[in-house]
């Protein structure tokens, strides 16, 4: 399937959807539905680093909320931009602020782009765990930057309290599950293309053997930052709005172990070779966890996430997509 | 900058600092000479705590004497993991990153499970020793910091002279080293490995009964270890119990400091620093090979 239909068919779904939800819903499904898209986001960017390099990233949480403290940042100085600029550029930036949320999501992108790159550069020179535990403890030490920066509300906490409505989409969530939508086209059409193209291949030199990948003169470190800048940019895009969507921001809820969990466990449990594994992955959970949270707590389906992941690693490693593909004998062109 | 406030810092940290080290050493075997990067280590050591706050709350027993009389079911616990993660991904020559996946699974399935059963409340446990400290002119030190530092002490030596005095423990840096060479001496690898992983995991309940000595427990307190214990353990060189040491001692000191002069929420962010500076400076650590 070439690019462009591939892009259609999502442009298709993703209207569909929405307006399915739009005449036959009621709120509720997008406020939950914008969750799930959101682990779509989270599981096929961690799968560009994870699934397709072999680089474990603990830290989705950190970028995550790098994405989220950004709209907030930018959302604060928007609220009152005269008590941030001097006044010779008041009223350039009066002009300017407030942002609108798409190119919030933009900045968002970038800046967490370019704390995946300062990690990466400082890190993945050297064995592939130091990387993995150097974002562990990422997640850490920006919790404790932003507990200590009261601008954006510190360990307080941060309201940001959109318009009702927006012109167009009504309700202020579906605006939000509308862009949400946008952005899972995006990072699955990202996905695809980076399988299908030269650098796809490379990552996966990368992950199958590095040493002979660097022999063979593949520019590894290169490739890997690429990766990492790339699966990080997503992150925060997907952290983005998230602000908007909860209204109260708090430390404790933006770095919620939970995101780093289920950014691992929705592409290991569908399958992290190709873009449809953390697709599935992440429908599947997390459907299965806005159900369980609703009949039976929120704690329980953690753990069912945690015992899911310890599960599939042991008896299938290949995820659902290569259980799939054993049963059916069917194999998807790589 | 008042001077007997610096040094107290300064002894509170290198109290603390010993009690780190406890807290690594496990890490420095599994990780640094096994290469099992166990990071799951952290959600063990709480188990621990919280092994000896159910027993300290129920029959009044010293939570040190609770976590000695655990050590068999923890090593035996250790085998077992080891087991597992040896038929299913080391066997198998599965790539590093379904392993890490596994570990990363097993933290956070003990940290929801001690969150279901016992809350979020913080848990401590009672002995006779705590509250009370040693006056020694301007230096005060409390036996809560003093009687984990004393035990991670006694345990450390007695790892080092376990691994370097007896055919065991010899045979786990033999197997750090050239596994296969251990094969040639007819000395199972496999076995080895299991051994000391498990002593790896034994170390926790000592450690865990230190730490709610420490301070008050909550199943989530083992996150803010994982950078602390890491950074340890790559500062002090891979696989070196007295590298481990002098690292932890250091960073209990900076630390100490930066909680005493600048407040202690900026604390959690020095091991973060520490481990870049370590890995983008002398990656092998102080002691390294």
């Amino acid at each position: 399937m070439r690019t462009p239909v591939f892009v259609l068919i999502e442009i298709v779904i993703a209207v569909a959807l929405y307006l399915a939800f739009h005449f036959f819903g009621n709120d509720y499904l997008f406020f939950a539905g914008y969750t799930v898209l959101q682990f779509i986001v989270l599981a096929t960017a961690w799968n560009i680093l994870g699934g397709y390099c072999g680089y474990v990233n603990f830290g989705s949480a950190g970028f995550f909320a790098i994405g989220a403290y950004t709209s907030v940042c930018l959302f604060t100085i928007g609220q009152a931009p005269e008590d941030v600029f001097p006044a010779a550029i008041l009223p350039a930036m009066q002009a300017i602020f407030p942002l609108p949320v798409p190119v919030i999501i933009v900045i968002a992108g970038i800046m967490a782009g370019l704390v995946g790159l300062g990690t990466g550069y400082l890190t993945l020179r050297l064995r592939g765990v130091f990387f993995a535990i150097a974002t562990l403890a990422l997640a850490v030490v920006l919790q404790t930057l932003i507990v200590n920066w009261s601008f954006v509300g510190g360990s307080r906490g941060a309201y940001v309290i959109p318009a009702n409505t927006v012109p167009v989409f009504g309700p202020y969530i579906q605006y939000l599950f509308a862009l949400m939508l946008l952005l899972v086209i995006v990072a699955l059409t990202s996905a695809r293309l980076i399988e299908r193209s030269s650098l796809g291949v490379g990552f996966a030199t990368i992950r199958d053997d590095e040493l002979a990948a660097e022999a063979c003169g593949v520019p590894t470190l290169k490739l890997k930052l690429i990766a990492t800048v790339l699966s990080g940019a997503l992150m925060g895009m997907a952290g983005a709005p998230f602000p908007f969507y909860i209204g109260y921001t708090e430390p404790g809820s933006v770095f919620d172990l939970g995101y780093a969990i289920n950014s691992i466990a929705m592409p290991m449990i569908g399958g992290t070779t190709s873009w449809a594994g953390p697709l599935i992955g992440a429908i599947l959970l997390g459907t299965m966890q806005q159900v369980a949270t609703v009949t039976i707590s929120s704690a329980v389906n953690l753990l069912i996430v945690g015992l899911l992941l310890i599960g599939f690693v042991i008896v299938a490693p290949s995820g659902i997509v290569g259980l799939w593909q054993s049963w059916f004998g069917k194999r998807s062109k790589p | 900058m008042d001077f007997s406030l610096l040094m107290n810092a300064v002894i509170a940290g290198l109290l603390i600092g010993a009690f780190y080290a406890a807290v690594t050493c496990g890490i420095s075997i599994s990780f640094g000479m096994l290469d099992v990067v166990n990071i799951a280590h952290p959600a063990f050591i709480i188990l621990g705590s919280y092994i000896a706050y159910i027993v300290n709350t129920h029959y009044g027993l010293d939570p040190i004497l609770v976590s000695i009389i655990a050590l068999p079911a923890f090593y035996a616990l250790g085998a077992a993991v080891y087991q597992i993660f040896y038929v299913s991904f080391e066997k198998r020559g599965q790539d590093s990153l379904r392993g890490l996946a596994f570990f990363f699974g097993l933290l956070f399935v003990t940290e929801v499970f001690l969150v279901l059963v016992f809350g979020v409340d913080y848990r401590s446990v009672d002995a006779v020793y705590i509250g009370s400290s040693l006056h020694l002119g301007p230096v005060e030190l409390p036996l809560r910091l003093l009687v984990p530092c004393t035990v991670s002490l006694v345990m450390f030596a007695g790892l080092q002279v376990f691994l370097g005095r007896t055919f065991v423990g010899r045979a786990v840096m033999a197997v750090s080293q050239d596994p296969l060479a251990l094969r040639l001496m007819a000395v199972d690898p496999t076995r080895i490995k299991r051994i000391a992983f498990a002593l790896s995991i034994a170390t926790a309940s000592l450690a865990g009964a230190c730490l709610i000595i420490i301070q008050p427990v909550i199943p989530s307190v083992g996150r803010d270890y994982i950078g602390r214990i890491f950074a340890i353990c790559v500062l002090g060189g891979l696989g070196s119990l007295p590298g481990t040491l002098i690292a932890a001692l250091l960073l209990g000191v900076i630390e100490s400091i930066t909680a005493t002069f600048y407040g202690p929420s900026w604390a959690p962010a020095v091991s973060f620093g520490l481990l870049l500076l370590t890995l983008a400076v002398r990656p092998s650590g102080l002691l390294g090979r």
